[in-house]
């Protein structure tokens, strides 16, 4: 008996299995020494993620083995829920409780900055920039995530991820007047990069600092962050599975996020 | 490593050696008299009757019967005779042999028998010391009075941690503390001295010309996280000999006011749980060294609290009492541990403190001196001397003129 009653559910785990779609993970491992973003020393710390064993097939527990786990919502690879931020503060459902489950998945565009970005820790993203991508790339659809490829995942265990200098974080994200490009010209569900946070290192010094956080969560919208192995996805194609925890009132929250993206042959 | 590391090598086939520590068994009184040597006082019973000033510790004056009192007392000494044991049936002194041993009439008084530095001889002129043997209880040691004390001194070794050529661990080394605390061992000749270096780092802190000095080798660590210290302890790779606990997280703040219960967390999470942590994880390396050691570094503000600091000084005398059941445990071992008290440091933790401040080099020499000394338990400066007289003088009365 076919148990799946619906055919476009059945045709899409029948590719699934046959590899005609692949399922890529976009988690990085969330683990003790995975670094969390660092705010000036005035302001309260995100606690990194700490595991303590309680028991291991030992004295504590002879048959079984677990773990106590903590750590800040915005630890390892996260989404951020509009109300994380003050602007998103009245947003209606902006906890990640309260988020409706269909916008957990959406399809996605994947703008590659990698090469912008190993030359300039502290690339920006323009609305130029941007604009100058579509005409290359066609035009960024609406209500998908947009993903920035900036191959930062692959500093993860280096201290260049952070990448923290005498005069703070160096990492690429976009300025104001691009977020408000993909917000509000091309309706994104969200932003999701690479880096420990949406916007960029040096964001707080910006002109409208934090334009990320501001513009996507004063708008209903979400981040994720820390995000890998964007370089498997094609530009356009692949749907994006990011359900954070249900965790009551929460303001974001650690999560497995996976893609689906057609074979690449 | 360099040539800076004299670090030993061992018979890989040979059978560990086996570390025996000094007979334990005391009287009452004599706990009295190990508990004053772990201050590096020379101290002497003194009858409250007649005056009159004995040795060894007694329970009443063996002229009068009078009450015997603890008083500080001249130290100054003459040695009457020498002798050589050449045989013991104790499993510790059987390690040691020859140990060399002196008869002296002390200037307080009493004349005593007292272990021989090997640059004393008969008729010699001596300053005795108030000394913690291996197994933690207190034993005269003879010096010689002036001049630079030969501290390669076999039987003086056993009373004393060495630093030289011996491999370090400091728990938090990224801080101004931490940093001259590696200078200083450094400076002393540690083999080799495992840094660890608090995340998150910056990319320039790979260059702090202190943490490219030979034989520092840097580690990510923070005692906080389990996985953390496994990895750096991974890192050692032979023996190691001495672990010195730098790492405390400094946030002002009171109890119902301006209190930030993150902060406070984190604070019990360094100066308590972090602590057990590290104890636990170390006490077996440490237990099979020769002269293995523990050093903790302690606020003063652990013995009273502290309206400011209320939760850093609650922290801080929760790992105090940690301290006190590790340090048992690790007497039938050997190894010793240590606790440096300190007032507010030179730092940046404690900018909005007035002076006066304990620079962090000078805490840092006053660590490597308790290991030279084998002293259990020192203040640095004046704020910790201060503290801890008045404590001892009158606990309940400091808790409240210090929290005023």
């Amino acid at each position: 008996m076919n148990t799946a009653t619906n055919p476009a559910l059945a045709a899409m785990l029948g590719d699934i299995a046959c590899g005609a779609i692949r399922v890529i993970d976009l988690t990085n491992i969330l683990s003790s020494d995975f670094p969390v973003i660092v705010l000036p020393s005035e302001f309260g710390q995100c606690e990194p993620f700490r595991m303590e064993t309680v028991s291991r097939y030992d004295g504590n527990g002879p048959a079984w083995y677990w773990n106590n786990i903590s750590m800040n919502e915005h630890t390892g690879t996260h989404f951020d829920a509009p109300a994380h931020w003050i602007t998103g503060r009245d947003i209606p459902n902006g906890t990640v409780d309260a988020i409706p489950a269909e916008d957990f998945i959406h399809p996605a565009v994947v703008i590659d900055i990698a090469d912008e970005a190993a030359a300039d820790d502290d690339f920006i993203v323009t609305r130029g920039f941007l604009e100058e991508w579509e005409k290359q790339n066609g035009a960024i659809p609406a209500r998908h995530w947009v993903l920035l490829r900036s191959n930062w995942s692959k500093r993860v265990g280096t201290l260049s991820y952070l990448n923290l200098k005498d005069d703070g974080a160096h990492s690429p994200g976009p300025d104001a007047d691009a977020m408000r490009f993909l917000v509000h010209e091309r309706d994104c569900i969200g932003l999701g990069v690479e880096t420990v946070g949406t916007d960029a290192g040096q964001a707080s010094l910006f002109d409208e600092p934090l334009p990320a956080h501001s513009i996507l969560h004063g708008n209903g919208r979400f981040g994720l962050q820390c995000l890998t192995n964007l370089d498997q996805l094609p530009v356009f194609g692949s749907v994006i599975v990011a359900t954070p925890l249900k965790i009551k009132g929460g303001s974001g929250s650690p999560l497995r996020v996976i893609a689906m993206a057609p074979s690449k042959d | 490593m360099t040539e800076r590391s004299p670090r030993e090598k061992r018979d890989p086939l040979a059978r560990k050696k086996a570390r025996h520590v000094s007979p334990a068994t005391r009287s009452r009184a004599m706990h009295a008299m190990s508990a004053r040597a772990a201050q590096g006082r020379f101290v002497l019973q003194v009858c409250t009757d007649c005056d009159k000033a004995t040795y060894p510790p007694r329970d009443a004056c063996p002229y009068c019967w009078g009450e015997l009192v603890w008083q500080d007392r001249p130290n100054g000494a003459e040695i009457l005779c020498e002798t050589i044991i050449r045989t013991s049936t104790d499993l510790y002194f059987r390690d040691h042999l020859p140990w060399r041993m002196g008869k002296v009439a002390l200037d307080a008084g009493p004349v005593a028998l007292v272990h021989l530095h090997q640059d004393l001889g008969v008729n010699d002129r001596a300053a005795v010391r108030l000394m913690l043997d291996r197994g933690g209880n207190a034993a005269l040691f003879a010096l010689p009075p002036t001049g630079e004390i030969d501290m390669t001194d076999p039987q003086l070794r056993e009373f004393t941690v060495p630093v030289a050529g011996k491999t370090v661990l400091v728990s938090d080394a990224s801080s101004a503390i931490g940093l001259a605390v590696v200078k200083a061992l450094h400076d002393a000749g540690a083999g080799l001295i495992i840094a660890g270096m608090l995340p998150p780092e910056r990319l320039t802190d790979q260059k702090h010309p202190i943490l490219n000095l030979d034989g520092v080798q840097p580690v990510p660590l923070d005692i906080v996280d389990q996985v953390s210290l496994s990895e750096a302890l991974s890192k050692v790779g032979g023996p190691l000999d001495i672990v010195i606990n730098t790492a405390r997280h400094v946030r002002g703040g009171g109890v119902s006011e301006q209190a930030n219960i993150v902060e406070q967390r984190r604070a019990f999470d360094v100066s308590a749980i972090g602590f057990t942590r590290l104890a636990q994880a170390c006490a077996p390396m440490l237990a099979g060294r020769s002269h293995g050691a523990f050093v903790d570094l302690i606020s003063s503000d652990a013995l009273a609290g502290a309206t400011d600091n209320a939760a850093f000084a609650a922290a801080e005398a929760a790992r105090l009492s940690l301290l006190q059941s590790f340090r048992h445990e690790m007497r039938s071992t050997g190894v010793r541990v240590l606790s440096v008290f300190t007032g507010p440091v030179e730092d940046e933790h404690h900018q909005p403190v007035p002076p006066p401040k304990v620079a962090p080099a000078r805490l840092a020499a006053a660590i490597v001196d308790a290991l030279h000394q084998g002293r259990e338990q020192s203040c640095v400066g004046d704020v910790a001397s201060d503290a801890m007289a008045r404590w001892l003088s009158d606990p309940m009365l400091y808790a409240r003129e210090k929290n005023l």
